[in-house]
Protein backbone atom coordinates (compact mmCIF):
# COMPACT_ATOMS: atom_id res chain seq x y z
CA UNK A 1 0.00 0.00 0.00
CA UNK A 2 2.89 2.03 0.83
CA UNK A 3 3.83 2.41 -2.68
CA UNK A 4 0.82 4.11 -3.98
CA UNK A 5 1.56 6.87 -1.68
CA UNK A 6 3.36 9.99 -3.16
CA UNK A 7 5.06 12.47 -0.39
CA UNK A 8 7.02 15.65 -1.46
CA UNK A 9 8.74 16.09 1.22
CA UNK A 10 11.88 14.73 0.03
CA UNK A 11 11.93 16.36 -3.38
CA UNK A 12 14.85 18.06 -3.41
CA UNK A 13 16.12 17.51 -7.05
CA UNK A 14 13.80 17.91 -9.99
CA UNK A 15 11.58 15.60 -10.49
CA UNK A 16 11.15 14.42 -6.78
CA UNK A 17 10.54 10.77 -5.23
CA UNK A 18 8.42 8.92 -7.43
CA UNK A 19 6.18 6.13 -6.07
CA UNK A 20 8.95 3.48 -5.62
CA UNK A 21 10.26 6.38 -2.67
CA UNK A 22 13.31 6.93 -4.44
CA UNK A 23 14.24 9.97 -6.66
CA UNK A 24 14.94 9.14 -10.16
CA UNK A 25 18.30 9.05 -10.22
CA UNK A 26 19.00 6.83 -7.20
CA UNK A 27 16.31 4.15 -8.70
CA UNK A 28 17.94 4.00 -12.17
CA UNK A 29 21.54 3.55 -10.61
CA UNK A 30 19.83 0.55 -8.72
CA UNK A 31 18.11 -0.72 -11.85
CA UNK A 32 21.60 -0.52 -13.66
CA UNK A 33 23.32 -2.17 -10.63
CA UNK A 34 20.45 -4.77 -11.00
CA UNK A 35 21.22 -5.20 -14.78
CA UNK A 36 25.58 -4.89 -13.99
CA UNK A 37 24.86 -7.58 -11.01
CA UNK A 38 23.40 -10.02 -13.77
CA UNK A 39 25.83 -9.71 -16.22
CA UNK A 40 28.48 -10.64 -13.18
CA UNK A 41 26.57 -13.43 -12.37
CA UNK A 42 26.74 -14.63 -15.27
CA UNK A 43 30.43 -14.50 -15.52
CA UNK A 44 30.54 -16.43 -12.24
CA UNK A 45 27.90 -18.77 -13.32
CA UNK A 46 30.13 -19.85 -16.35
CA UNK A 47 32.93 -19.87 -14.31
CA UNK A 48 30.86 -22.67 -12.18
CA UNK A 49 29.57 -24.21 -15.41
CA UNK A 50 33.32 -24.72 -16.65
CA UNK A 51 34.53 -25.88 -13.44
CA UNK A 52 31.85 -28.81 -13.06
CA UNK A 53 32.23 -29.58 -16.83
CA UNK A 54 35.88 -30.22 -15.85
CA UNK A 55 35.79 -30.89 -12.05
CA UNK A 56 38.52 -33.31 -11.90
CA UNK A 57 41.39 -31.01 -13.43
CA UNK A 58 40.33 -27.70 -12.38
CA UNK A 59 43.26 -26.17 -10.48
CA UNK A 60 43.51 -25.77 -6.77
CA UNK A 61 43.40 -21.81 -6.09
CA UNK A 62 44.85 -21.90 -3.12
CA UNK A 63 48.27 -23.55 -4.75
CA UNK A 64 47.76 -21.15 -7.62
CA UNK A 65 48.01 -17.52 -5.63
CA UNK A 66 50.43 -17.95 -2.91
CA UNK A 67 52.69 -14.34 -3.33
CA UNK A 68 52.81 -11.78 -0.62
CA UNK A 69 54.71 -8.57 -1.35
CA UNK A 70 58.03 -8.61 0.00
CA UNK A 71 57.72 -12.22 1.04
CA UNK A 72 59.54 -13.93 -1.39
CA UNK A 73 59.66 -17.91 -1.83
CA UNK A 74 57.11 -17.40 1.21
CA UNK A 75 54.18 -19.53 0.52
CA UNK A 76 51.24 -17.63 1.43
CA UNK A 77 48.10 -18.58 0.47
CA UNK A 78 45.41 -16.27 0.21
CA UNK A 79 47.17 -13.56 2.51
CA UNK A 80 47.42 -10.57 -0.59
CA UNK A 81 43.11 -11.60 -1.52
CA UNK A 82 42.41 -11.02 2.27
CA UNK A 83 44.09 -7.75 2.24
CA UNK A 84 42.82 -6.46 -1.22
CA UNK A 85 39.12 -7.39 0.45
CA UNK A 86 40.09 -5.52 3.12
CA UNK A 87 40.99 -2.41 1.25
CA UNK A 88 38.08 -2.36 -0.27
CA UNK A 89 35.84 -2.73 2.24
CA UNK A 90 37.67 -0.20 3.96
CA UNK A 91 37.26 2.23 0.98
CA UNK A 92 33.57 1.69 1.20
CA UNK A 93 33.47 2.61 4.68
CA UNK A 94 35.03 5.80 3.75
CA UNK A 95 32.48 5.79 0.99
CA UNK A 96 29.29 5.23 3.12
CA UNK A 97 30.85 7.85 5.76
CA UNK A 98 30.89 10.51 2.82
CA UNK A 99 27.46 9.88 2.19
CA UNK A 100 26.45 10.72 5.87
CA UNK A 101 28.25 14.08 6.04
CA UNK A 102 26.48 14.80 2.72
CA UNK A 103 23.46 14.28 4.91
CA UNK A 104 24.46 16.66 7.02
CA UNK A 105 25.85 19.03 4.18
CA UNK A 106 29.35 19.00 5.96
CA UNK A 107 30.97 19.73 2.67
CA UNK A 108 34.60 19.46 4.08
CA UNK A 109 33.92 15.51 5.71
CA UNK A 110 32.48 14.66 2.65
CA UNK A 111 35.33 16.14 0.69
CA UNK A 112 37.69 14.07 2.72
CA UNK A 113 35.79 11.05 2.90
CA UNK A 114 35.49 10.92 -0.66
CA UNK A 115 39.26 11.84 -1.46
CA UNK A 116 40.15 8.51 1.08
CA UNK A 117 37.73 6.53 -1.15
CA UNK A 118 39.95 7.50 -3.95
CA UNK A 119 43.22 6.60 -2.75
CA UNK A 120 41.57 3.13 -1.19
CA UNK A 121 40.33 2.48 -5.28
CA UNK A 122 44.01 3.68 -6.50
CA UNK A 123 45.55 1.05 -3.78
CA UNK A 124 43.02 -2.06 -5.20
CA UNK A 125 44.06 -1.44 -8.76
CA UNK A 126 47.53 -1.37 -7.77
CA UNK A 127 47.12 -4.64 -5.50
CA UNK A 128 45.37 -6.43 -8.55
CA UNK A 129 48.20 -5.11 -11.46
CA UNK A 130 50.73 -6.67 -9.18
CA UNK A 131 48.59 -9.88 -8.63
CA UNK A 132 48.30 -10.32 -12.11
CA UNK A 133 51.96 -9.68 -13.09
CA UNK A 134 52.61 -12.48 -10.94
CA UNK A 135 49.71 -14.43 -12.37
CA UNK A 136 51.10 -13.59 -15.81
CA UNK A 137 54.99 -14.30 -15.10
CA UNK A 138 54.15 -17.48 -13.63
CA UNK A 139 56.52 -19.38 -10.67
CA UNK A 140 57.65 -22.94 -11.52
CA UNK A 141 57.16 -23.31 -15.52
CA UNK A 142 55.77 -26.27 -16.51
CA UNK A 143 55.09 -28.60 -20.18
CA UNK A 144 51.99 -29.24 -21.72
CA UNK A 145 50.67 -32.25 -23.95
CA UNK A 146 49.59 -32.04 -27.53
CA UNK A 147 45.92 -33.26 -25.74
CA UNK A 148 46.61 -29.75 -23.50
CA UNK A 149 46.99 -31.32 -20.36
CA UNK A 150 49.55 -29.24 -18.13
CA UNK A 151 52.68 -31.79 -16.32
CA UNK A 152 53.98 -30.09 -13.81
CA UNK A 153 57.31 -31.35 -11.55
CA UNK A 154 57.33 -31.99 -7.90
CA UNK A 155 60.40 -33.30 -5.50
CA UNK A 156 60.29 -36.99 -3.33
CA UNK A 157 58.37 -34.84 -0.84
CA UNK A 158 55.47 -33.16 -3.60
CA UNK A 159 57.14 -29.66 -3.21
CA UNK A 160 56.88 -27.95 -6.56
CA UNK A 161 60.15 -27.91 -8.31
CA UNK A 162 60.66 -25.08 -11.01
CA UNK A 163 62.09 -25.88 -14.75
CA UNK A 164 65.02 -23.76 -13.84
CA UNK A 165 66.42 -25.90 -11.16
CA UNK A 166 66.51 -29.01 -13.09
CA UNK A 167 66.43 -28.49 -17.17
CA UNK A 168 69.97 -29.24 -19.06
CA UNK A 169 71.23 -26.61 -21.27
CA UNK A 170 71.88 -28.14 -24.46
CA UNK A 171 73.71 -26.98 -27.22
CA UNK A 172 70.58 -25.80 -29.09
CA UNK A 173 69.53 -22.36 -30.68
CA UNK A 174 66.05 -21.18 -31.37
CA UNK A 175 65.32 -18.46 -32.82
CA UNK A 176 62.16 -16.33 -32.25
CA UNK A 177 59.91 -16.28 -34.85
CA UNK A 178 59.03 -12.44 -35.65
CA UNK A 179 56.02 -11.46 -37.61
CA UNK A 180 57.99 -10.36 -40.57
CA UNK A 181 59.44 -13.89 -41.38
CA UNK A 182 56.15 -15.47 -40.58
CA UNK A 183 53.72 -16.34 -42.89
CA UNK A 184 50.41 -14.71 -42.96
CA UNK A 185 49.95 -13.49 -38.75
CA UNK A 186 52.54 -16.03 -37.47
CA UNK A 187 54.74 -15.07 -34.62
CA UNK A 188 55.15 -15.03 -31.22
CA UNK A 189 55.87 -12.20 -28.45
CA UNK A 190 58.87 -14.68 -26.85
CA UNK A 191 60.32 -17.87 -26.43
CA UNK A 192 60.35 -19.98 -23.43
CA UNK A 193 63.30 -19.96 -21.33
CA UNK A 194 64.18 -24.00 -22.03
CA UNK A 195 62.87 -26.39 -25.01
CA UNK A 196 61.02 -29.38 -24.11
CA UNK A 197 64.22 -31.88 -25.12
CA UNK A 198 66.54 -29.62 -22.39
CA UNK A 199 63.74 -30.42 -19.75
CA UNK A 200 62.87 -33.78 -21.07
CA UNK A 201 67.01 -34.19 -20.66
CA UNK A 202 67.42 -32.70 -17.41
CA UNK A 203 64.11 -34.51 -16.22
CA UNK A 204 65.61 -38.41 -17.22
CA UNK A 205 68.86 -37.14 -15.27
CA UNK A 206 67.10 -36.15 -11.90
CA UNK A 207 65.71 -39.16 -10.16
CA UNK A 208 64.29 -37.61 -7.83
CA UNK A 209 61.92 -35.69 -9.55
CA UNK A 210 57.97 -36.52 -10.72
CA UNK A 211 55.46 -35.19 -12.68
CA UNK A 212 52.32 -34.18 -10.89
CA UNK A 213 49.37 -34.40 -13.46
CA UNK A 214 46.17 -32.18 -13.66
CA UNK A 215 43.80 -34.95 -11.56
CA UNK A 216 42.53 -34.58 -8.19
CA UNK A 217 42.23 -37.26 -5.87
CA UNK A 218 40.77 -36.34 -2.18
CA UNK A 219 41.46 -32.63 -3.12
CA UNK A 220 45.07 -33.02 -3.69
CA UNK A 221 46.80 -33.24 -7.31
CA UNK A 222 47.62 -36.60 -8.22
CA UNK A 223 51.55 -37.14 -8.61
CA UNK A 224 52.72 -40.21 -11.19
CA UNK A 225 55.64 -42.85 -10.40
CA UNK A 226 59.12 -42.62 -11.65
CA UNK A 227 58.18 -45.19 -14.62
CA UNK A 228 54.86 -43.20 -15.37
CA UNK A 229 56.44 -40.01 -15.37
CA UNK A 230 59.27 -41.12 -18.18
CA UNK A 231 56.36 -42.23 -20.16
CA UNK A 232 54.18 -39.10 -19.69
CA UNK A 233 57.06 -36.81 -20.59
CA UNK A 234 57.48 -38.29 -23.81
CA UNK A 235 54.14 -36.71 -24.77
CA UNK A 236 55.41 -32.96 -24.10
CA UNK A 237 55.24 -30.33 -26.66
CA UNK A 238 55.36 -27.09 -25.64
CA UNK A 239 57.16 -25.31 -22.18
CA UNK A 240 54.57 -23.28 -19.99
CA UNK A 241 55.69 -20.76 -18.61
CA UNK A 242 53.11 -18.40 -16.63
CA UNK A 243 49.51 -17.56 -17.82
CA UNK A 244 48.00 -15.83 -20.99
CA UNK A 245 44.09 -16.72 -22.82
CA UNK A 246 46.15 -19.85 -24.68
CA UNK A 247 48.32 -21.49 -22.13
CA UNK A 248 48.35 -21.86 -18.23
CA UNK A 249 50.90 -23.49 -16.30
CA UNK A 250 48.77 -23.51 -13.34
CA UNK A 251 46.38 -26.16 -15.03
CA UNK A 252 43.43 -26.12 -16.97
CA UNK A 253 43.38 -22.59 -19.61
CA UNK A 254 40.20 -21.81 -18.84
CA UNK A 255 41.18 -21.30 -15.65
CA UNK A 256 43.47 -18.37 -16.88
CA UNK A 257 40.77 -17.31 -19.62
CA UNK A 258 38.17 -16.57 -16.74
CA UNK A 259 40.64 -15.43 -14.18
CA UNK A 260 42.04 -12.58 -16.80
CA UNK A 261 37.96 -12.04 -17.79
CA UNK A 262 36.20 -11.80 -14.67
CA UNK A 263 39.04 -10.33 -12.07
CA UNK A 264 39.69 -7.52 -15.57
CA UNK A 265 35.87 -6.91 -15.76
CA UNK A 266 35.80 -6.29 -12.01
CA UNK A 267 38.93 -3.95 -12.19
CA UNK A 268 37.82 -2.01 -14.90
CA UNK A 269 34.51 -1.68 -12.80
CA UNK A 270 36.98 -0.22 -9.89
CA UNK A 271 38.99 2.01 -12.62
CA UNK A 272 35.65 3.53 -14.19
CA UNK A 273 34.38 3.83 -9.93
CA UNK A 274 37.73 6.04 -9.18
CA UNK A 275 37.03 8.16 -11.80
CA UNK A 276 33.51 8.54 -11.32
CA UNK A 277 34.43 9.23 -7.58
CA UNK A 278 37.06 12.02 -8.88
CA UNK A 279 35.00 13.72 -10.79
CA UNK A 280 32.32 14.05 -7.70
CA UNK A 281 35.10 14.67 -5.44
CA UNK A 282 35.60 18.22 -8.08
CA UNK A 283 32.34 18.78 -8.11
CA UNK A 284 32.09 18.81 -3.80
CA UNK A 285 35.02 21.19 -4.03
CA UNK A 286 33.25 23.28 -6.47
CA UNK A 287 30.83 23.52 -4.35
CA UNK A 288 28.47 22.24 -6.95
CA UNK A 289 26.04 20.24 -4.00
CA UNK A 290 26.64 22.84 -1.75
CA UNK A 291 24.69 25.60 -3.76
CA UNK A 292 22.49 22.82 -4.85
CA UNK A 293 21.38 21.99 -1.54
CA UNK A 294 21.82 17.94 -1.53
CA UNK A 295 24.53 15.71 -1.71
CA UNK A 296 22.14 13.08 -3.23
CA UNK A 297 25.48 12.74 -6.26
CA UNK A 298 27.15 11.35 -3.64
CA UNK A 299 25.10 9.06 -2.54
CA UNK A 300 24.28 7.86 -6.42
CA UNK A 301 28.27 6.80 -6.56
CA UNK A 302 28.74 5.49 -3.16
CA UNK A 303 26.05 2.82 -4.85
CA UNK A 304 28.15 2.39 -7.78
CA UNK A 305 30.91 1.63 -5.66
CA UNK A 306 29.32 -0.39 -2.94
CA UNK A 307 28.51 -2.48 -5.80
CA UNK A 308 32.27 -2.39 -7.14
CA UNK A 309 33.07 -4.03 -3.02
CA UNK A 310 30.03 -6.27 -3.33
CA UNK A 311 30.99 -8.10 -6.50
CA UNK A 312 34.55 -8.50 -5.14
CA UNK A 313 33.18 -10.44 -2.39
CA UNK A 314 31.63 -12.62 -4.40
CA UNK A 315 34.76 -13.33 -7.16
CA UNK A 316 36.91 -13.48 -3.86
CA UNK A 317 34.57 -16.49 -2.49
CA UNK A 318 34.50 -18.34 -5.83
CA UNK A 319 37.51 -17.93 -7.01
CA UNK A 320 39.63 -18.23 -4.17
CA UNK A 321 37.87 -19.91 -1.70
CA UNK A 322 35.26 -22.27 -2.49
CA UNK B 1 12.07 9.96 5.39
CA UNK B 2 13.82 11.37 8.36
CA UNK B 3 16.14 8.31 8.49
CA UNK B 4 18.06 10.25 5.98
CA UNK B 5 19.05 12.98 8.38
CA UNK B 6 19.97 10.98 11.45
CA UNK B 7 23.74 9.94 11.92
CA UNK B 8 24.69 6.60 10.85
CA UNK B 9 28.28 6.58 11.71
CA UNK B 10 27.89 4.16 15.07
CA UNK B 11 25.91 1.35 12.30
CA UNK B 12 28.16 2.04 9.92
CA UNK B 13 31.71 1.13 12.20
CA UNK B 14 29.63 -1.81 13.54
CA UNK B 15 28.69 -3.04 10.09
CA UNK B 16 32.46 -2.64 9.28
CA UNK B 17 33.58 -4.76 12.14
CA UNK B 18 31.23 -7.26 10.90
CA UNK B 19 32.19 -7.49 7.86
CA UNK B 20 35.67 -7.78 8.58
CA UNK B 21 35.37 -10.68 11.33
CA UNK B 22 33.68 -12.53 8.40
CA UNK B 23 36.01 -12.04 5.95
CA UNK B 24 38.88 -13.15 8.51
CA UNK B 25 36.59 -15.99 9.62
CA UNK B 26 36.85 -17.00 6.14
CA UNK B 27 40.09 -16.54 5.71
CA UNK B 28 41.06 -18.52 8.52
CA UNK B 29 39.01 -21.51 7.70
CA UNK B 30 40.54 -20.97 3.86
CA UNK B 31 43.77 -21.16 5.07
CA UNK B 32 43.19 -23.90 7.90
CA UNK B 33 41.04 -25.98 5.81
CA UNK B 34 39.36 -28.23 8.64
CA UNK B 35 39.25 -32.24 7.54
CA UNK B 36 36.01 -32.76 9.07
CA UNK B 37 34.60 -29.36 7.19
CA UNK B 38 36.73 -30.28 3.82
CA UNK B 39 36.70 -33.42 2.86
CA UNK B 40 33.50 -34.48 3.63
CA UNK B 41 30.62 -33.84 1.81
CA UNK B 42 26.78 -32.60 2.13
CA UNK B 43 24.52 -31.89 -0.25
CA UNK B 44 26.68 -32.09 -3.40
CA UNK B 45 29.71 -29.89 -1.52
CA UNK B 46 31.76 -29.97 1.39
CA UNK B 47 30.64 -28.49 4.48
CA UNK B 48 33.24 -25.81 4.39
CA UNK B 49 32.37 -24.87 0.80
CA UNK B 50 28.40 -23.84 1.92
CA UNK B 51 30.25 -21.99 4.98
CA UNK B 52 32.04 -19.64 2.61
CA UNK B 53 28.70 -19.68 0.29
CA UNK B 54 26.57 -18.85 3.51
CA UNK B 55 29.12 -16.15 5.09
CA UNK B 56 29.43 -14.33 1.43
CA UNK B 57 25.55 -14.08 1.22
CA UNK B 58 25.67 -12.74 5.04
CA UNK B 59 28.45 -9.98 4.21
CA UNK B 60 26.00 -9.13 1.10
CA UNK B 61 23.25 -8.97 2.87
CA UNK B 62 25.15 -6.22 5.10
CA UNK B 63 26.58 -4.36 1.86
CA UNK B 64 23.58 -3.76 0.72
CA UNK B 65 21.36 -3.44 3.44
CA UNK B 66 23.56 -0.58 5.50
CA UNK B 67 26.21 0.31 2.88
CA UNK B 68 24.03 1.03 0.18
CA UNK B 69 20.62 1.88 2.52
CA UNK B 70 18.36 -0.32 1.43
CA UNK B 71 17.12 -0.85 5.23
CA UNK B 72 15.95 2.62 4.15
CA UNK B 73 14.15 2.30 1.10
CA UNK B 74 10.25 1.32 1.00
CA UNK B 75 9.98 -2.53 0.97
CA UNK B 76 8.70 -1.96 -2.73
CA UNK B 77 11.97 -0.50 -4.06
CA UNK B 78 13.87 -3.11 -2.22
CA UNK B 79 11.27 -5.84 -3.63
CA UNK B 80 11.49 -4.82 -7.11
CA UNK B 81 15.76 -5.06 -6.61
CA UNK B 82 16.42 -8.13 -4.89
CA UNK B 83 13.10 -10.28 -5.97
CA UNK B 84 15.30 -10.63 -9.93
CA UNK B 85 18.68 -10.87 -8.60
CA UNK B 86 17.26 -13.78 -5.96
CA UNK B 87 15.53 -15.47 -8.77
CA UNK B 88 17.70 -15.07 -12.04
CA UNK B 89 20.99 -16.12 -10.04
CA UNK B 90 19.02 -19.06 -8.60
CA UNK B 91 18.18 -20.33 -11.96
CA UNK B 92 21.01 -19.60 -13.60
CA UNK B 93 23.14 -21.41 -11.34
CA UNK B 94 21.05 -24.15 -11.65
CA UNK B 95 20.67 -24.44 -14.68
CA UNK B 96 24.72 -23.74 -15.86
CA UNK B 97 25.71 -25.92 -12.79
CA UNK B 98 23.64 -29.18 -13.46
CA UNK B 99 24.75 -29.03 -17.47
CA UNK B 100 28.39 -28.50 -16.55
CA UNK B 101 27.84 -31.58 -14.59
CA UNK B 102 26.11 -33.57 -16.93
CA UNK B 103 28.86 -33.11 -19.59
CA UNK B 104 31.37 -34.13 -17.10
CA UNK B 105 29.41 -37.39 -16.76
CA UNK B 106 29.14 -37.35 -21.04
CA UNK B 107 32.94 -37.13 -21.28
CA UNK B 108 34.10 -39.47 -18.06
CA UNK B 109 31.53 -42.34 -19.27
CA UNK B 110 32.13 -41.42 -23.24
CA UNK B 111 34.48 -43.70 -25.30
CA UNK B 112 36.05 -40.55 -25.80
CA UNK B 113 39.28 -39.31 -25.12
CA UNK B 114 39.11 -35.65 -23.94
CA UNK B 115 42.64 -35.11 -22.20
CA UNK B 116 45.55 -36.57 -22.77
Amino acid sequence: MGATVTTNEHALLDGGPGPLGATYGKMMMWFFILSDALTFSGFLAAYGFSRFKFIETWPIADEVFTHFPFLHGVDAPMYYVALMTFILIFSSVTMVLAVDAGHHLKKTKVAIYMLLTIVGGFIFLGSQAWEWKNFIKGEYGALETTGGSVLQFVDKEGKRVALADFAKVLPEERERLTRDKGVWFMGESSIPSFSVAEVTEGFKANPDIYIRSEFTKDKKKIVLSREESLKRIEDAKYVVEGANLAHNEYGHKLFADFFFFITGFHGFHVFSGVMINIIIFFNVLLGTYERRGSYEMVEKVGLYWHFVDLVWVFVFTFFYLV
Amino acid sequence: MAHAHESNTKRIWTVFGILSVITTVEVVLGILKPEALHMTSFLGASPLNWIFIILTLVKAYYIMWAFMHLEGEKASFRLSIVGPLVFLILYLCFILLVEGNYIYHVYKTGHLEWIF
